[in-house]
């Protein structure tokens, strides 16, 4: 038998997130065939590639929303493939949906308060937030730090896309994240939202890593040190950004391939 | 501004921030028409008399808290469950199985202080156990589904007779005797009923602000967003209809109380869609739409055969007024006579206002 020590070190190889052979079908069409990524921690990374390229089907393997047909997901060693979606995030992943995802009849603070009370303890409790509530201060840091102290008490169904926008990444912030999934954050977003988004993504604690699909390259490449470009649910290329960007095949189908 | 200053550059929010969050978290508190009505309520027995005390009063109260359960289910947890009378009738039946009752075969003859916990118990763990069934579905599924544990526990009682006396049922039910006070007396059993009302009323208002039932609310607007936050869909779902169990059994507690009798009638299916008539009609977006829309019932129920006899109509025509009401509500108000009233109000205030800037400008 191997030693403890070099079964952690195969196991966990410290990567943050470790895909294998991961591949979905839905029906007949494989929306991703045998993908193999490997995310050290407090990696940044974009992934890239036309509609249809099988980036949102990898984020809903990575979370659990759709399980993998085939093939392993690790997170910090640890492997999560069999795990339900809340027992991942409590272990510190995150993610944000392309298509706002939140509580339209709750207020912005009810839904960060959700969002922190998510990934600790007392899930069910039947007692209110008292004066020196944690999550309370929690909540409020976070409405902050995403430029919603203003509208926090309205209900989400009023709010303005942008700020939607904005709740959605106050929601993947919430706890401890280890590692988070943005889902096209920038969609919809004016020039200054854009800027402000990439003054939150760029002014997270360097410990924790992400993946993010940005059909923006401004965006995109701005805020991730390495790219992985996808085709057809396969990857079929990985590099740094530089690369990515003034590769021939690359232009040839993504970036001058007619794309909105 | 960045995540980390922001962190260390916020203000203090514990100065004022609970100050705030009680005044919307309470509104009764800050309106003067709820302090009357609790008012009108608490002396009601000096201006009623017993048949009102009972007949309207206090069967509204029950039938409210029967529909306050299905109101917390759907309204909170976007599950509409048709059970509720049924976990309301099972309570009830194992208030006289266990306590002491007319029919000495079946009864087990304990005092009515171990009987009613363990009724209460029982209905609990029978309305979570359906509810374990109901949150495999969604939408009209659950409403399919939990109406069929309804039906199926009517026709049960009817043809048990071991445990549930088949059509007959179990008469003349014993109630709580202490402290030298009948507690089925009129007056005594009215606060009692307001009391247990009451109670429910603040523990549903109250969990809809904690992180239960907020969790809950989260789970009816997007159910996958909840488990992606970390939180387990289901099992809040099945703990909701564990709580909605509970309220429903108190009222179904209180209910074979105050006809001192149950049968197959009294969990009929019939009955079951009138629980949901009445939290439709007065509304299920607030805890105080099912004592509004249990009051209307009774009141129609009580009365409009009177009126229809004198127009010369069959009263057991009452039926056809409420299911009336029941359509016009659904039509033009979906959340209720409580939605009516916000807008007859808000309309007002509106108005108000304008003609007072009028008045300024």
């Amino acid at each position: 038998m191997d030693s403890v020590a070099q079964r952690l070190s195969v196991v966990g190889a410290g990567a943050a997130l470790e895909l294998r052979g991961v591949t979905r079908l839905f029906g007949a069409l494989a929306a991703l065939t045998d993908v193999t990524i490997t995310v050290r921690p407090g990696e940044r990374r974009a992934v890239l590639g036309s509609n249809g390229a099988g980036k949102t089907t990898l984020f809903n393997c990575i979370t659990g929303d759709f399980p993998p047909s085939s093939g392993t997901i690790r997170f910090f060693g640890e492997d999560i493939t069999q795990f339900p979606p809340y027992e991942r995030i409590r272990r510190g992943l995150r993610r944000t949906y392309q298509i706002s995802a939140l509580f339209p009849g709750l207020t912005v603070q009810d839904n960060v308060y959700l969002a922190c009370r998510g990934v600790s303890r007392g899930r069910f409790s039947f007692l209110r937030p008292g004066q020196n509530d944690a999550l309370m201060h929690a909540t409020e840091t976070l409405v902050q730090a995403v430029h919603l102290a203003g509208v926090k008490d309205q209900r989400v169904a009023e709010l303005a896309h942008g700020q939607q926008r904005q709740l959605e990444i106050a929601l993947a912030l919430a706890g401890a994240p280890r590692f988070i999934l943005f889902d096209e954050p920038a969609a919809g977003l004016s020039p200054t939202e854009r800027r402000e988004l990439i003054e939150i993504l760029t002014s997270l604690p360097a410990h924790i890593g992400y993946i993010i699909i940005e059909h923006d390259m401004d965006v995109a490449l701005r805020v991730v040190e390495s790219v992985t470009m996808m085709h057809n649910g396969r990857i079929f290329k990985e590099g740094l950004p530089r690369e990515i960007e003034s590769d021939p095949e690359v232009q040839e189908l993504y970036l001058g391939g007619g794309h909105e | 501004m960045s995540l980390l200053q922001s962190t260390q550059l916020r203000p203090d929010p514990s100065a004022n921030a609970p100050r705030r969050a009680l005044i919307p978290a309470w509104p009764e508190f800050q309106n003067p028409a709820a302090w009357l009505v609790a008012l009108i309520l608490v002396i009601m027995p000096l201006i009623a008399n017993g048949f009102f005390l009972i007949e309207i009063f206090a069967t509204t109260l029950i039938l409210g808290v029967i529909a306050l359960s299905l109101m917390f289910l759907a309204g909170y947890g976007g599950m509409v469950s048709l059970m509720q009378l049924t976990i309301a009738g099972f309570a009830g039946y194992m208030v006289a199985v266990f306590g002491i009752s007319g029919n000495a075969n079946i009864s087990l003859g304990w005092p009515w202080w171990l009987a009613t916990p363990m009724a209460l118990a029982l209905a609990t763990l029978f309305g979570t156990l359906g509810g374990a069934l109901a949150v495999r579905t969604e939408g009209i599924y659950t409403i399919m589904i939990t109406l069929a544990i309804g039906a199926a526990f009517y026709y049960f009682t009817n043809q048990n007779w071991a445990i549930f006396n088949g059509h007959t049922g179990i008469n003349t039910v014993a109630t709580p005797h202490f402290w030298g006070v009948d507690w089925r007396g009129d007056i005594a059993f009215y606060y009692v009923t307001l009391g247990v009302a009451a109670i429910c009323y603040f523990a549903v208002q109250y969990i809809s602000r904690a992180p239960f039932g907020l969790a809950l609310q989260g789970v009816r607007d997007n159910s996958r967003r909840m488990a992606a936050l970390g939180f387990n869909p289901n099992a809040h779902r099945i703990a909701a209809y564990a709580f909605a169990a509970f309220i429903a059994a108190l009222g179904g507690v209180l209910q074979v109380w105050n006809y001192r009798q149950i049968s197959p009638g009294s969990v009929s299916v019939g009955a079951c869609i009138d629980v949901l008539i009445i939290a439709v009609v007065g509304g299920i977006t607030r805890p105080i739409g099912p004592f509004i829309g249990a009051l209307i019932f009774v009141l129609l129920r009580t009365f409009a055969l009177d009126v229809l006899i004198k127009f010369g109509l069959d009263g057991n025509r009452f039926r056809l007024l409420i299911g009336l009401g029941f359509l016009a509500i659904v039509f033009w108000s979906s959340d209720g006579v409580i939605g009516l009233w916000e807008r007859w109000r808000q309309r007002n205030a509106s108005s108000t206002l304008r003609s007072g800037g009028g008045r300024h400008g």
